[in-house]
């Protein structure tokens, strides 16, 4: 480093050796805890990492925390025309109390939605959730390096694409003027179209959500795989486990932390299942079988512009998912797990 | 970290051989594998390679098919039997595809940029424990994780700030993921402190330490950390369903939907073209699959390069998040 030359204060205590003279713009070593100095100089030598962090804090202070504190507009009748713009149109909207959360809970196309929503949070956690799983146990049973690369570098493709592509990609496979229909067609059958079946729905989202994020889900599990000492497996051949016992002794324990943190995660995420997902098929199956909260939000407040039933909607999502959440990680913490967060 | 150790034991207990390949061959101790075994198991990896790879084959060879082909195989063609470009020439003749192109494109460059660097300044900032407001600015940016806005107060302080219709919201409202932040932080943590100190003895500043030491040591996650921000951006959909009414300013996500998926005639100006050999008017269906296709290829551009480094970007992130 040929910087400009070192500042006398910085070499000063260096030579001095242990004995620093107090307050001055002495920089603790690395990131060390520094001795209590006073707010003023730790100001003075932290400035710049502030104003780093400033732009992208002023971002999410803006476009997230903004927006949550605007949750409150649930409590109103809000109503844009009373203002020029949305800070004027809150101060002068009406509160009325629970009067959306009231109207919100008597509607039945809510809990249509809700319904849903768990039903496919419910089927996909027993659908998806143990596939890649297994795909990352099959992976790492493959003896030659080669062919397991090749099919990571396959699977994990879909997962950069966006949904509308892999929509469109059902669509064209799978539709009604898709490969799928035009085989059967030829070979004398009557094509099914599985895109705008409501029955099927389920199975179709979970087959897309799967096509999507099964190789890339299998990545974390790969490395916790990974992470389990070898020296296991061989004492436990040794004493005569076979595979499967070893599969169960060894590989699932050591997995264990990684399933646990992501089935938390999940659980609070169970309110949302790919909003784009649906509304991008919401059209095509219609709504009975395709609303989901998030679906519910946009058709019922954005589209309608009935702006505080909407917020009323999405607050109950948020406060739901943070209780689910909350509670998730506490069991965790009983059961011994890590859990996605912890109190140090 | 754990999992390299563990990779570098790996290896040199068997002589050296790079992690990867380590288990090319079965440890003496593992019984053979049944016949059945191998068989269900080869059947298991076609099946998934064949799942992702045969609709980009057809979507790809539809493509560059022409009518006779596309009406002789009654819709999606496997088997290419030439190489007709018109679908491609037709949707970059100008007209909303190529204009949606363009939009994406800008997004994705200026977004990314945005993103990348004000993600990185705030990574560093971030990175030194013990240093004013930390405790309170960490707290700040992980607590994103637990509390969501909802889909409407986003939506009024979008359209509120005047920028419905304006490509910064598609750019602004996603700019900070705070998952990729914590990467890049993980990084920089893990720099060693006596490196940044002689730094500081020489009289480097803050910003210069950034660009000069933690930059390069750290080029290949902040890599991968700005392609994910780039495909995020070229694969946005709704942020533009809620925030962007003008039709030419539609980004190719919003077109290959209402185009492939609601059956909407994209308007494609100047349809026919004139080119010797070329079909003038291309099948509809080729020019559909030309839109998959064009929509497709950044994300495989990108893919190789990440790849090799996207497991440990995962990793971290999934172990210090």
């Amino acid at each position: 480093m040929s910087g400009p030359g070192a500042p006398g204060t910085v070499d000063a205590p260096e030579a001095a050796g242990q004995a620093p003279p107090p307050g001055r713009d002495l920089r603790p070593p690395g990131r060390r805890r520094p001795r209590r100095q006073s707010l003023r100089a730790r100001l003075r030598r932290d400035w710049p990492l502030l104003a780093m962090t400033a732009p992208a804090a002023a971002l999410l202070l803006v476009f997230h925390y903004l927006p949550t504190l605007g949750n409150v507009i649930a409590f109103q009748d809000y109503n844009p025309f009373v203002g020029d713009d949305p800070i004027e149109a809150f101060l002068y909207s009406e509160w009325i109390g629970f009067g959306n959360f009231e109207v919100l809970f008597s509607d039945p196309l809510f809990w249509d939605a809700v319904r849903n929503t768990l039903t496919i949070t419910a089927f996909q956690l027993v659908f998806f959730f143990p596939l890649p799983i297994m795909l990352a146990i099959l992976l790492n049973s493959l003896v030659s390096g080669r062919v397991r690369g090749f099919v990571q570098s396959v699977v994990y493709l879909p997962h950069f694409f966006s949904w509308v592509l892999v929509v469109t990609f059902f669509v064209q496979m799978l539709g009604g003027a898709g490969l799928l229909a035009q085989e059967m067609r030829e070979a004398g059958l009557q094509p099914w179209n599985v895109m705008t079946n409501p029955d099927t729905f389920i199975v179709l989202v979970t087959a897309e959500a799967v096509w999507k994020d099964l190789g890339w889900g299998a990545i974390v599990f790969l490395a916790a795989l990974a992470a389990i000492d070898p020296n296991l497996y061989e004492a436990a051949a040794a004493d005569g486990a076979g595979r499967w016992r070893r599969l169960w002794h060894i590989t699932l324990p050591g997995l264990r932390p990684v399933i646990v943190l992501l089935l938390i995660m999940r659980l609070g995420d169970a309110l949302s299942v790919g909003f784009e997902q649906f509304i991008l098929q919401r059209e095509a199956v219609g709504r009975d079988a395709a609303e989901v909260l998030d679906t519910f939000v946009y058709y019922q407040a954005i589209a309608t512009q009935q702006w505080g039933l909407g917020a009323a909607a999405g607050l109950f999502k948020a406060v739901v998912g943070l209780i689910l959440i909350v509670a998730a990680n506490k069991v965790a913490h009983r059961l011994g797990e890590q859990g996605v967060y912890s109190r140090s | 970290m754990t999992v390299k150790l563990k990779d570098a034991t790996v290896a040199s207990a068997t002589g050296g051989v790079p992690p990867r390949r380590s288990r090319n061959r079965r440890p003496p101790w593992e019984e053979p594998p049944t016949p059945l075994g191998l068989f269900g198991k080869g059947v298991v990896l076609v099946l998934l390679v064949a799942a992702v790879l045969v609709p980009l084959w057809a979507v790809l060879v539809t493509s560059l098919a022409s009518r006779e082909t596309i009406d002789a195989a009654g819709g999606m063609v496997m088997v290419p039997r030439e190489i007709d470009p018109s679908a491609y020439l037709t949707i970059f003749n100008g007209g909303q595809i190529t204009r949606a192109v363009w939009i994406s494109t800008l997004v994705t460059v200026l977004g990314t940029t945005v993103s990348l660097a004000l993600t990185v300044l705030a990574a560093y900032g971030l990175s030194r424990p013990g240093s004013v407001g930390h405790r309170g600015l960490l707290f700040f940016f992980l607590l994103t994780f637990l509390i969501f806005p909802g889909l409407v107060p986003s939506y009024l302080v979008v359209t509120g700030l005047g920028l419905k219709d304006s490509i910064w919201s598609l750019i602004l409202p996603s700019a900070i993921s705070v998952f990729n932040l914590v990467v890049i932080r993980a990084f920089f943590m893990n720099v060693p402190g006596e490196l940044l100190d002689s730094a500081r003895i020489d009289g480097a500043g803050e910003f210069r330490i950034l660009t000069r030491i933690m930059l390069p040591l750290s080029k290949a996650v902040i890599a991968v950390v700005g392609l994910f921000y780039a495909v995020g951006y070229w694969n946005a959909y709704f942020n533009s369903v809620l925030y962007i009414d003008d039709n030419d300013k539609f980004p190719i996500q919003r077109v290959l939907q209402s185009y492939i998926l609601a059956g909407q005639s994209p308007n494609v100006s100047g349809a026919a073209v004139s080119l010797p050999g070329v079909t003038a008017y291309p099948p509809t269906l080729a020019v559909k699959m030309a839109v998959v296709v064009v929509t497709v290829v950044p994300a495989l551009i990108v893919y190789p390069f990440v790849q090799r480094h996207f497991t440990k970007g995962v990793i971290t992130g999934a172990v210090k998040g």
